[in-house]
């Protein structure tokens, strides 16, 4: 079982830059949707984009420990967060 | 040992290349077993694909497979052109900026 924090550590890891929330979409610590905004990401395709999210949670993907991992990426933080943590 | 055999590769080429819009997903067009499979489908239909569909549930040497073959680690995985385009995420933001039809009709 996941938490939110853990999942937005280790993106963090792979992007110090970024703006990240992250939360848990079922309470069963297997379904998350994250919101990721860094500068790193501009110019770059949406596909390339959340490789980048995805890069270090593979291993959590692979087990399956990570079931879903609904994902919105944006080059620019934006000036009001899409959720309350 | 790799999920990815020359077998399977070559099927994933073939298949990506006959149909313009292919569809790695759980389920079929009947019974989608996942919601993101289903919102994914949905959206490329709605958008005018004729999506060929495999489900990975069905042929589980595909499942590990297409994720090594298209470097992408979760599932639904749409491919347009040959190309892939993401999974239900991508699709959504797609559908919502009106990329998507383009992609799906191609020229250009």
């Amino acid at each position: 079982m996941l938490t939110p924090e853990f999942i937005q550590a280790r993106i963090l890891e792979a992007l110090p830059d970024a703006y990240v929330r992250v939360r848990d979409t079922t309470g069963g610590g297997d379904h998350f949707e994250a919101f990721v905004a860094s500068p790193s990401f501009a110019g770059k395709g949406m596909v390339q984009q959340h490789q980048a999210v995805y890069a270090p949670l593979r291993p959590w993907l692979q087990t399956g420990e990570l079931h879903a991992l609904q994902l919105r990426t944006t080059p620019s933080i934006p000036e009001t967060p899409p959720w309350q943590p | 040992m790799a999920a990815l055999t020359p077998e399977l590769k070559a099927r994933f080429d073939a298949e990506t290349s006959q149909h313009r819009v292919v569809l790695y997903m759980k389920g079929n067009k009947l019974f989608p077993r996942c919601g993101f499979s289903a919102y994914a489908l949905a959206a490329l239909q709605a958008a005018g694909a004729d999506v060929h569909t495999v489900d990975v549930l069905a042929e589980p040497d595909v499942r590990e497979a297409i994720k090594e073959y298209s470097g992408w680690p979760t599932l639904p995985q749409a491919f347009i052109g040959g190309q892939l385009v993401g999974g239900s995420d991508i699709v959504r933001d797609l559908a919502q900026s009106g990329e998507l039809q383009k992609l799906v009709k191609g020229g250009g």
